[in-house]
């Protein structure tokens, strides 16, 4: 997409869809972005996670220029939010955290009107406006008042409105904040469907299976600071090592087995009180063959099985509980 | 599709500015949006609908007799008066709904949008040029039915009526500035009532100034408010343009250089 920046611009800038660099904002005494450096790549879903309040709308307005920063800076696509606002406007496409369609108007009367201010002629914003609503199942809505709009079908049409000028990069505030499961995994999908036409999205979201399901890479952030970034792996990684979980079919084997995985894995084991559950965390998962051979010589039969990857729900916890500054091995393998 | 939207993207002129055409352009679109939302919404037209019709009646039979000795003598001084203060008032709903569309999720679209930023205000204005003229027009046509007939003819009475618009228009800008530094809906209607009100009836709209004491004569005599009414009197009834109609035009012109870009500034800050 280097064509895209003129003559004067250095090439290995157009990889970068989202550069900001200490952006912080201030409401009253309360900081709300604190210093938050974020990086995104072209062409990639970027995650913004965190927790209501953190600051994840408030960045994403001030990288959507609709919000000046107290300080800091941000270019979009080697632009500079403050200084060149004008034309980072023509390169992205905005869906607020509140529907930002006209209530009063039909679905077709506010995609018109978005076109023809995009640029569009009368009968080009007509067309532009009845592809949009098909694409997005809007058609039968078409007509009818926004007040008579579902969650759902808000969101489809904002982001709709969105999409209007094929912007190279999206800003989606908590794109499935309040919607159903069905509706949420049809955004899903529309975003994936995004990113495959070229697109760069970035989304904020507080559902960590919504960052695991869609984003290439993640910062976490909390009472406005970025506390981690890295691929989801690399997040799920901090947290340390994936979890074997086991239940014997027998509970007086339960000891026997016990001392078998602590001899194997060398390391402690828990045993849950309901049903005889015993957890131990796992430096290598390949490591699960040999204690399997070696719960057969004991002689020990299992009822169930499993190795899992933490969830982000866990990494969560770590990053942005008590054990961001105490738990330091936490964060390798994430520069934050 | 990949290639479809790259290209979209390559013939975007990216221009830090937007042209003149364009604003006008993009104003004009706002104004559609405007008008669109009158359309949908027509219970907000009752105030231009009901305001003329219930204050020229009333005015007009309290302040008759006792101002002008009957009634129908009276028509010709009440009928640009009331004109001039309905229309002006109605202009205050325009920065009290402004500040109402504002506080909508869809203005962040406007803010996103690489449009000039003057083109939702510009256009939020131009499309309630539409309520100035429905109460133009029932203001006049009130006066027809009470029996109200200008001297200066069905032209003169048109050119008054878009001059009242069109100062009517200019003054909209203030209550807009109100709308856009406000709070509250509820606290711009109440600035621009406090404003407005001594505007309008600390001049010559429905009584002679000679009966007013010297010191409130001044004023009287300086107000805009009276320079107006005073230039529709002379279009109306006699079919002259005299000098009030060029300070109308430039107190207009004044009021809009002015409030239009402080306007638009405060605008762009408010976030």
């Amino acid at each position: 997409m280097d064509h895209l920046y003129g003559k004067g611009i250095r090439p290995n800038q157009g990889e970068w869809a989202v550069e900001a660099r200490g952006l912080v904002k201030t409401f009253g005494d309360n900081r709300a972005v604190d210093g938050v450096d974020l990086n995104v790549r072209a062409g990639s879903i970027y995650g913004v996670l965190g927790p209501n309040g953190a600051g994840k709308t408030t960045t994403i307005r001030m990288l959507a220029t609709l919000l000046r920063p107290d300080a800091g800076s941000a270019r979009i696509f080697g632009h500079d939010v403050a200084k060149e606002s004008q034309i980072v406007r023509q390169l992205i496409g905005v869906t607020g955290q509140y529907a930002s369609v006209d209530e009063s108007l039909s679905a077709t009367e506010n995609l018109v009107i978005f076109s023809r201010l995009l640029g569009l002629g009368r009968g080009e914003a007509r067309r532009k406006a009845a592809e949009l609503l098909e694409e997005f199942g809007l058609t039968e809505a078409a007509k009818r008042p926004l007040k008579n709009f579902s969650g759902g079908m808000r969101r489809r049409l904002d982001l709709a409105a969105s999409l209007i000028a094929q912007p190279p990069l999206i800003f989606l505030d908590e794109p499935t904040t309040g919607l159903d499961p069905r509706t949420r995994a049809q955004m899903w999908e529309t975003i994936r469907r995004l990113v495959k036409t070229g697109s760069t999205v970035l989304l904020t979201t507080q559902y960590l299976d919504e960052a695991d399901q869609l984003a290439d890479r993640i910062a976490v952030i909390d009472r406005g600071r970025v506390v981690a970034e890295g691929t989801v792996d690399e997040l799920k990684a901090s947290v340390g090592t994936s979890s074997l979980q086991l239940r014997v079919q027998n509970a007086m084997d339960v000891e026997a087995a016990r001392r078998t995985i602590e001899r194997v894995l060398k390391v402690q084991s828990n045993v849950s009180s309901e049903a005889g559950k015993i957890t131990a965390p796992m430096a290598d998962a390949d490591r699960v063959t040999d204690l399997l051979i070696a719960l057969r010589e004991a002689g020990i039969p299992l009822a169930e099985l499993s190795v899992q990857k933490p969830t982000l729900d866990e990494v969560f916890l770590t990053i942005t509980g008590h054990g961001v500054s105490s738990d330091e091995p936490n964060k390798e393998g994430v520069s934050a | 599709m990949r290639s479809t939207t790259i290209k979209a993207g390559a013939h975007l002129p990216l221009k830090n500015r937007t042209s003149f055409s364009q604003s006008v352009r993009h104003s004009l679109t706002m104004a559609y949006r405007g008008l669109l939302k009158i359309r949908r919404t027509p219970e907000q037209l009752f105030d231009v609908t009901l305001q003329p019709i219930i204050f020229t009646l009333m005015f007009t039979y309290i302040f008759g007799g006792a101002i002008s000795g009957d009634v129908q003598s009276y028509l010709p001084v009440i009928i640009p008066g009331i004109l001039v203060q309905t229309v002006i008032t109605t202009s205050i709903v325009t920065g009290v709904q402004l500040r109402e569309d504002m506080d909508k999720g869809v203005f962040d679209r406007f803010k996103s949008l690489p449009i000039a930023r003057i083109a939702p205000l510009a256009g939020a204005l131009l499309a309630d040029t539409i309520r100035y003229t429905i109460a133009t027009v029932l203001t006049f046509s009130m006066g027809y039915i009470m029996g109200y007939r200008p001297d200066g003819g069905l032209g003169h009475v048109a050119i008054a009526a878009v001059l009242v618009i069109c100062c009517s228009w200019a003054i909209s800008w203030i209550f807009a500035f109100f709308g856009v530094i406000a709070r509250t809906a509820s606290s711009v209607q109440g600035i621009s009532m406090l404003v407005l009100f001594p505007l309008t009836f600390l001049s010559n709209a429905f009584v002679p100034t000679k009966t007013m004491p010297d010191w409130l004569q001044w004023f009287v005599n300086i107000n805009p408010i009276s320079h107006l009414v005073t230039a529709v009197r002379d279009l109306a009834n006699a079919g002259t343009a005299g000098w009030d109609l060029g300070i109308s035009l430039i107190g207009a012109a004044v009021i809009v250089a002015v409030f239009a870009p402080i306007t638009v500034r405060a605008y762009m800050r408010r976030t």
